[in-house]
């Protein structure tokens, strides 16, 4: 029963105070005694073997404490990824760089400028080697990334369904029998979904303390994963878990960047080992597109076939994933992500066929949203292109593709994955029927009238995250081989103190979510007592059971069910002893106003400050009761959660210069049950500015020697205020049926549903020149040529 | 080089390399953390101060060209125990999330507000367009610029975008 309102309120969040007034502390505000600090030296060679590495000038500099190269490090080993597949990076550059930014050797001095200028001083010789940075020449294996891997395919995924080599025969034979008929359209698109860097504002910091007397590290990291990193610090210098206390404290944005053990965070460890003092790194935003994992980077074709009615009768997404150099924790997973999603919200026949393949650049991975964008953006990229060619509403030929409400909860999508719950056509609804969807298309045929170039683009979308289920890692993923349990579940301790103040320590790994904020609504919406009376602690290895952190929008569904039932134990034992302390029955047993009381009886009351003082007083207890007021639960949900989505935009074009204006935004998400529509609100602002980021501004460029372009903030476009409106947020409640609080996760949607949605409103805005497609970022350069490229081809 | 200046009303002096950038010697000669490094190369704001009244992005400008000035960080903001009413504005209107930027936007949103008091949306949006922010899509951002503003001008604020529950 539920007791306050919070579940499901706006209440303000319990981080801002530190964080508006500079007092949140993030790893590189730390500064311990005798600190050292870190500056690597990098490769300037995207593919190239080291002849040698003179450090004499640098050791040579007063307070140059040591330089390391692999000879040092190579005995502790590689940090393993979770899908050791490719070629798992070395510490530091063992023999031969195979992408510029690649560390070489770390430099350890007494302050961060001197560390840079003995950095400098190291005098490395390279012998360049052949360089593959295009994906497609990669492909054919011209060049070899890595001479003693056999191809530069690392793995291919194939699905449809997956896991099923006969029924995917059948779905492909359907496919090309729709397309063999004489009565049906195939439209096809080939797209970049480009290389992103994710900037997380914060650039990465590890700070590593070694005590010898004790015989333990103290590491702060601006991590997702802590306790993954505590397991790893353990793995590598063979002690054990117990030795290691990893704390994230403030972290400065993630978006998945900082779900790695990067090679960093073990070797500030080592040196402060060796060196006995305190040892710092923090991340130059000028290394960190090269030392912090990327995103994306697809190139695939999607083809779709249906009547001229819009009836879809198959789809194929058929590409090349670029991996770069180096596997790290998700890598060659991520791909799969897209297959997870490949067949979104529709029924129809799909095969999806996917190519991991390594090339001369950073490793990418996890980037928010993680292959489930690039799957949805082809998706809804070429729906949108079906729809135009047979002259349909887009929104009606969704509409009648989608897999039917009443198909859930037994619902399995086309590629073969079991969905929790949705209703597709009830947020494309609450859309298409909103005032401003009508406004929008009423501005549109207005000014179009006025001679302007302006569309409206739609997407809806499907993704998969709350990742559960626990046994997702039976896939092939493992986290044994890096001093972690290989689980997807979260953890949740709730206890309650002598004084009725109540402490939850969760295994998550937040950065900027809220979560402070959210668990104490859960936790207070159970037990009745008030958020300013709950604390909660997250990101921390040794306060918290071993969580598996913050990641694929799933903390709120897989650790915040884990707390919500860790209360529920609490609050039994609870009424409990307050049936106990009112000489009542149990079942009576109410809380409300700070305590508890007998229902139909409600003068007969029990303070939370009395049941738990007579908590900690076992001679007071009932028979047999163990003193104490606290529960622990881990939550392993059945499976993953399916959020979904419609989202509208409204763009003009500059018919001269090619310049594009986002004017308008709508969205329908719908990720179940809101615990807080505030912090979930917000969750979708910053996804859609990601989203439109990529659409509009973001590209990682590589030349053909694999040097980055784009490594500094004056050559990678972000979105600022000035480029982005006031978004529109609708929402419909679709709960899940996997998890206790009914949630799905929210971290990931804005990004998943907007980048398609503006690449269509920009076609649907230029389709009168006979533009029916324009590769992302939609830079003004790129979008003038098109328009020149459709007025030639006129 | 030996420096003096005043940083939130306290004078402090010191002897620095001449390459010191300003917020390092903030950050790591004064302690006052909150003030942040995103990019080095003037680009995301994280860092900006107000030097003698003006907002200054401080990794791009030496602790000895502040030699003699009046500096206000994120920390001396706050006045009496009373929250400046843009932090009250970024929290009352959600905006900030992971807070990494947020002292810088905070900062840039002071300046903006006493050289304009009354800002459009727009001029909000290009006011701030020297911040980056990676979280928010600065939507909640100039919310609560215009919480500010209101409340800076002597007016009510206009209402939130949802209803507080009270716990």
């Amino acid at each position: 029963m539920s007791t306050t309102s919070v579940l499901g309120g706006v209440v303000k969040r319990r981080e801002d105070p530190a964080l508006i007034q500079g007092t949140g502390l993030y790893v590189d505000d730390i500064k311990l005694p005798g600190m050292l600090y870190v500056a690597f030296v990098r490769s300037p060679f995207a593919h190239a073997r080291i002849t040698s590495i003179d450090a004499s000038a640098a050791l040579a500099m007063e307070g140059v404490e040591a330089v390391y190269t692999i000879d040092d490090v190579r005995h502790l080993g590689p940090v393993l990824a979770q899908v050791p597949i490719g070629k798992v990076r070395p510490l530091l550059a063992d023999g031969v760089v195979n992408h510029v930014g690649e560390a070489v050797a770390m430099v350890v001095a007494t302050d961060r400028y001197l560390a840079r200028d003995a950095a400098d001083a190291v005098e490395v010789d390279y012998e360049p080697l052949p360089v593959v940075v295009d994906l497609k020449e990669a492909a054919t294996d011209a060049v070899k990334v890595h001479e003693d891997l056999e191809s530069n395919i690392l793995m291919t995924w194939e699905a449809g369904p997956f896991g099923d080599p006969d029924a995917m025969a059948e779905t492909q034979r359907k496919i090309a029998e729709a397309k063999a008929r004489d009565d049906t359209v195939v439209v096809s698109i080939e797209a970049v979904n480009q290389r992103l860097i994710g900037t997380a504002i914060e650039p990465r910091a590890v700070l590593a303390d070694w005590n010898p007397g004790y015989g333990r590290f103290t590491v702060y990291s601006s991590t997702q994963i802590p306790h993954a990193l505590a397991g790893a610090i353990a793995k590598t210098f063979g002690i054990t878990y117990n030795d290691v206390h990893v704390v994230a404290p403030e972290v400065g944005g993630g978006f998945g960047l900082k779900l790695n053990i990067y090679n960093d965070e073990i070797l500030v460890a080592f040196a402060s080992q060796r060196l006995g003092r305190p040892v710092k790194y923090t991340e130059s935003r000028r290394e960190s597109p090269n030392s912090t994992i990327q995103g994306r980077g697809w190139i695939a074709t999607a083809t779709l076939v249906g009547t001229r009615d819009g009836e879809i009768l198959g789809y194929e997404l058929h590409g090349l994933c670029d991996m770069g150099a180096y596997s790290q924790n998700f890598t060659v997973a991520i791909p799969f992500l897209g297959v997870f999603v490949a067949s979104g919200q529709y029924k129809f026949p799909t095969h999806v066929k996917l190519d991991c393949v390594a090339t001369h650049t950073m490793t990418t991975d996890a980037y928010r949203g993680a292959g489930r964008p690039e799957a949805m953006y082809y998706l809804e990229r070429v729906i949108d292109a079906y729809a135009r060619k047979i002259g349909m509403d887009p929104a009606e030929v969704r509409r009648k593709n989608y897999i039917p409400a009443d198909a859930f909860p037994a619902a399995v999508s086309p590629v073969g994955f079991a969905m929790d719950t949705g209703d597709y056509d009830k947020a494309l609804d609450a859309l298409v029927e909103s005032d401003g969807y009508r406004q929008m298309l009423a501005d549109r045929d207005r000014m179009r009238a006025e001679g302007k170039l302006v569309g409206v683009g739609l997407s809806t979308y499907v993704e998969v995250c709350g990742f559960g289920p626990s046994g997702l890692v039976d896939l092939g993923f493992s986290w044994s081989e890096y001093g972690a349990p290989a689980a997807f579940s979260g953890t949740g301790l709730v206890r309650v103190n002598p004084d009725s103040t109540v402490t939850v320590v969760i295994g998550t790994g937040p950065s900027g979510q809220g979560h402070q904020t959210t668990w104490s609504q859960i936790v207070s919406d159970q037990l009745g007592i008030p958020m300013e009376r709950i604390r909660v602690i997250h990101g921390d290895s040794e306060e918290s059971p071993f969580g598996i952190g913050t990641f694929g929008s799933r903390s709120a569904a897989v650790d915040g069910s884990a707390t919500f039932e860790a209360a529920q134990k609490v609050r039994a034992k609870a009424a409990k002893i307050a049936a106990h302390l009112l000489e009542a029955s149990e079942e009576d047993i109410q809380f409300a106003d700070g305590g508890a009381f007998v229902a139909g009886s409600p003068d007969k009351t029990v303070s939370w400050e009395e049941i738990a003082t007579v908590a900690y007083q076992p001679h007071r207890l009932p028979e047999g009761m163990e003193g104490g007021l606290e529960a622990h639960s881990i939550f392993s949900p059945a499976n993953a959660t399916w959020p979904f989505g419609a989202h509208a935009a409204m763009v003009e074009v500059d018919a001269d210069t090619g310049d594009v204006r986002l004017l308008r935004y709508i969205t329908v998400d719908d990720c179940g049950n809101v615990i807080n529509p505030m912090i979930v609100d917000g969750q979708i602002h910053g996804g859609l500015a990601q989203g439109i980021g990529q659409a509009m501004f973001e590209e990682a460029v590589y030349d053909a020697d694999g040097n980055l372009l784009t490594g500094s903030l004056l050559d990678y476009v972000l979105p600022t205020a000035a480029d982005l409106p006031s978004f529109e947020l609708h929402r419909t409640v679709t709960p899940s049926d996997i998890n206790p609080l009914g949630v799905k996760g929210i971290g990931e949607a804005g990004t998943i549903g907007s980048a398609q949605t503006i690449v269509n409103a920009v076609v649907d805005a230029l389709e009168s020149l006979g533009v029916t497609h324009v590769d992302m970022p939609l830079r003004p350069k790129r979008v003038w040529q098109a328009i020149q490229d459709a007025k030639g081809g006129n | 080089m030996q420096i003096r200046m005043n940083v939130n009303g306290e004078p402090v002096s010191a002897d620095v390399e001449p390459r010191t950038l300003l917020v390092h010697f903030l950050r790591d000669d004064l302690g006052l953390t909150g003030t942040h490094i995103g990019c080095e190369t003037s680009y995301c704001g994280a860092c900006t101060v107000i030097v003698d009244g003006r907002t200054v992005k401080s990794c791009t400008m030496l602790a000895v060209q502040a030699d003699g000035s009046d500096v206000t960080t994120i920390e001396g903001l706050a006045a009496d125990g009373e929250l400046h009413p843009v932090q009250e504005g970024f929290w009352e209107r959600h905006g900030l999330q992971c807070g990494y930027c947020t002292p810088g936007m905070i900062m840039s949103a002071v300046g903006l507000l006493t050289e304009n008091p009354n800002p459009s949306e727009e001029e909000i949006r290009h006011g701030i367009e020297g911040n980056i922010c990676r979280c928010t899509g600065y939507h909640n951002i100039v919310r609560a610029i215009e919480y500010a503003a209101a409340k800076m001008r002597g007016e009510a604020p206009a209402p939130a975008e949802w209803e507080e529950v009270t716990a």
